[in-house]
């Protein structure tokens, strides 16, 4: 089976991204060329400025890039409107944050069901699908709790178990221990780490931690809004 | 999908009761103003329709002159009737029943120690059935007694000013100069639709009153009754017709003189409570408005406080349609309770003022949808700025909130 005939899952060529005008003018995204493969985990990391987490965001379709091309399983997707990228978002993305960003007052399992809720899927297989997915990030004795209930590391796991809930076929995940200890920074890395190799699952994941970026398989480095250095970790070297 | 947002919609109110409480505030006052005015209006409606019914539906007032029943007829410039226009109308028109003179003067009453400014009206014994009046006690007058006998008949009022609990019937009172023997009394029928106490009157015999009080035969007013079944349009031509006759009015001329009916008496009383009902209802709608500028600074205080959450929406795929369809909703939500809470409160208000106004309580169904639909349509209406300012948030940017 070759691999050829299938396009890559993302492909970035030449990606500017500028903010403001004129003298203000700022090129977060400086020609960016990237592709990912179906199945690989990779970390983006740089100095602050850089550019990493733009180029997450134009990844995930929250952001528009002002130039280039970005093929998402070979079709263009650069020129979308709002519209067409809350639709890819919904049924192709899952995103991790930094602060987790779980709704308060809801439960871990509303949390959850909340991709779903938007993807129109009915109550019961909401529910069934929700529990999976806190089942895999271990939680799925936590499901009625709310998220002030649970520490630091449980609701960043709720966060995954949302950002899979829909069967994502990307998981985009900014600075996912930024706001964790050492020990839950790990734990969750792990849990990461199992999600890709054991089930296949593409991520995509910036992060200032160099430590956490060896969990990845495949680790780009950028500088100025450019791709500095794209090569494999001990762990994708493997 | 719907049915979720509707589901949100109520967590978010419920949420934070005391706000949403507060927020609907102006809505819930205006709808219940308006439930409780149009409701009452419909009672006092029908208590007029009731009243002028007491006042005998049947009934015809020929009063000369132009001028309508009220202020502003003068009575001194105009011709008017006889006792023998009376007897004319009563043999010739089949169409009335019964045609009895009236004559009123405002008189002071006195028994003992007591005296009472009244208005003492000459009559004869054909008025209670034209007034669709019946005696407590005693009689009413005889042939005997419209000879001119100084004899009369008391209203419930006057009865309790001058004798209080004492019987009056065979008590003589003193009207001017005359005195004269109490023979009956009439039931009590309460305060008019105008205000005015109809058991506030002396009825004395006809002749009596134009030889001992008024020193002349004038007739001022002309009480009629139609006879049942004669359209009231038929027996108000018969006695125009008639009187033009009789007063030698030439064709072309107006007439002299004015028959008034119950019909447009009632007209002209519901007629001003429905100017009332349309006044209090349109403060009403100002309060309704001023409602709608309430949800709508909190829906946008709540947009601004939700920042993140419509990021968080957004990033799991939420569409700006799906983020406005949310806070709209919600803005209807919110509005059609308060709506539910005014249209509650207002019945309540209307069943309490309709019992302390002594009017029936007739709820309006059709208000009450009405006022459904505006809440939601305030809603809708106030709802949808902020819900459009959630919607064109910047997914980033808002997740940085």
């Amino acid at each position: 089976m070759s691999n050829d005939a299938q396009p890559p899952l993302i492909e970035l060529r030449d990606i500017i991204r500028i903010y403001g005008m004129g003298e203000a003018e700022v090129r977060a995204l400086d020609g960016v060329d990237l592709q990912i493969e179906a199945g690989d985990f990779v970390a983006i990391m740089g100095p602050s400025g850089s550019g990493k987490s733009t180029a997450l965001n134009v990844l995930g379709c929250l952001d528009r890039p002002t130039s280039g091309n970005y093929r998402f399983h070979g079709t263009e997707v650069a020129n979308l409107n709002r519209d067409q990228r809350a639709l890819l978002r919904r049924h192709y993305l899952g995103f991790v944050f930094q602060g987790y960003n779980l709704l308060p007052r809801m439960t871990a399992l509303q949390n959850v069901e909340l991709p779903l809720i938007y993807k129109g899927i009915g109550h019961g297989e909401r529910v069934e699908r929700a529990l999976v997915a806190l089942k895999k990030v271990g939680l799925a004795d936590r499901a009625n709790h709310d998220p002030s209930e649970l520490s630091g590391g449980q609701q960043q796991r709720v966060a995954i178990a949302r950002a899979l809930a829909g069967d994502p076929q990307v998981v985009l995940a900014d600075e996912p221990t930024g706001n964790l200890d050492t020990k839950l920074s790990v734990e969750i890395m792990e849990l990461l780490h199992n999600l890709n190799r054991n089930d296949g699952l593409t991520i995509v994941m910036v992060t200032h931690e160099r430590d956490m970026a060896e969990y990845a398989r495949r680790l780009i480095w950028m500088v100025d809004g450019k791709v500095e250095s794209d090569r494999l970790t001990a762990k994708g070297a493997a | 999908m719907l049915w979720e947002t509707f589901k949100l919609a109520f967590q978010a109110i419920q949420r934070n009761p005391m706000r949403s409480f507060l927020t609907v505030l102006g809505v819930v006052i205006g709808v219940a103003a308006v439930i409780a005015m149009v409701t009452i209006g419909n009672g006092s409606t029908a208590q007029v329709t009731a009243d002028v019914e007491t006042f005998g539906a049947n009934r015809l007032i020929l009063s000369p002159g132009q001028g309508r029943m009220g202020p502003g007829s003068d009575a001194s410039s105009v011709k008017p009737f006889t006792l023998s226009d009376v007897d004319k109308i009563v043999d010739q028109l089949s169409s009335i029943e019964i045609a009895v003179p009236t004559s009123t003067s405002q008189l002071v009453a006195v028994y003992g120690n007591e005296n009472y400014q009244t208005s003492v009206t000459g009559t004869d014994s054909g008025y209670l059935s034209v007034a669709d009046w019946d005696l407590s006690s005693g009689r009413s007058f005889t042939d005997s007694d419209e000879t001119g006998k100084a004899v009369c008949i008391l209203g419930e009022t006057v009865v309790e000013e001058l004798f209080g609990n004492a019987n009056p019937l065979g008590e003589d009172i003193r009207l001017e100069n005359i005195s004269c023997e109490v023979i009956g009394i009439l039931k009590a029928k309460g305060a008019s639709t105008f205000g005015t106490d109809q058991d506030d009157l002396v009825l004395i015999p006809f002749k009596t009153y134009t030889r001992r009080i008024a020193g002349s035969a004038d007739v001022s007013m002309i009480s009629l009754s139609m006879r049942d079944g004669v359209s009231t349009d038929r027996a108000v031509n018969d006695v125009t017709m008639l009187m033009r006759e009789i007063r030698r009015i030439d064709p072309g001329d107006e007439d002299d003189f004015t028959v008034n009916t119950m019909e447009q008496l009632s007209s002209m009383l519901t007629g001003i409570s429905d100017v009332l009902t349309g006044l209090l209802s349109a403060v009403a709608a100002v309060s309704l408005l001023v409602g709608g500028i309430g949800i709508m600074n909190i829906m946008l205080v709540s947009v601004t406080e939700r920042t993140r959450e419509i990021g968080i929406r957004m990033a799991v795929g939420a569409q700006a349609s799906q983020v406005l369809l949310q806070f709209l909703v919600e803005a209807i939500v919110l509005s059609v309770l308060g709506g539910a809470i005014g249209i509650a409160l207002g019945m309540g208000f209307a069943a309490v003022g309709a019992n302390v106004l002594n009017i029936p309580f007739i709820p309006d169904l059709g208000i009450i949808a009405l006022a459904f639909a505006f809440s939601a349509a305030v809603g809708i209406v106030f709802g949808y700025f902020p819900a459009r300012a959630a919607a064109r948030l910047d997914p980033i940017e808002a997740l940085r909130h």
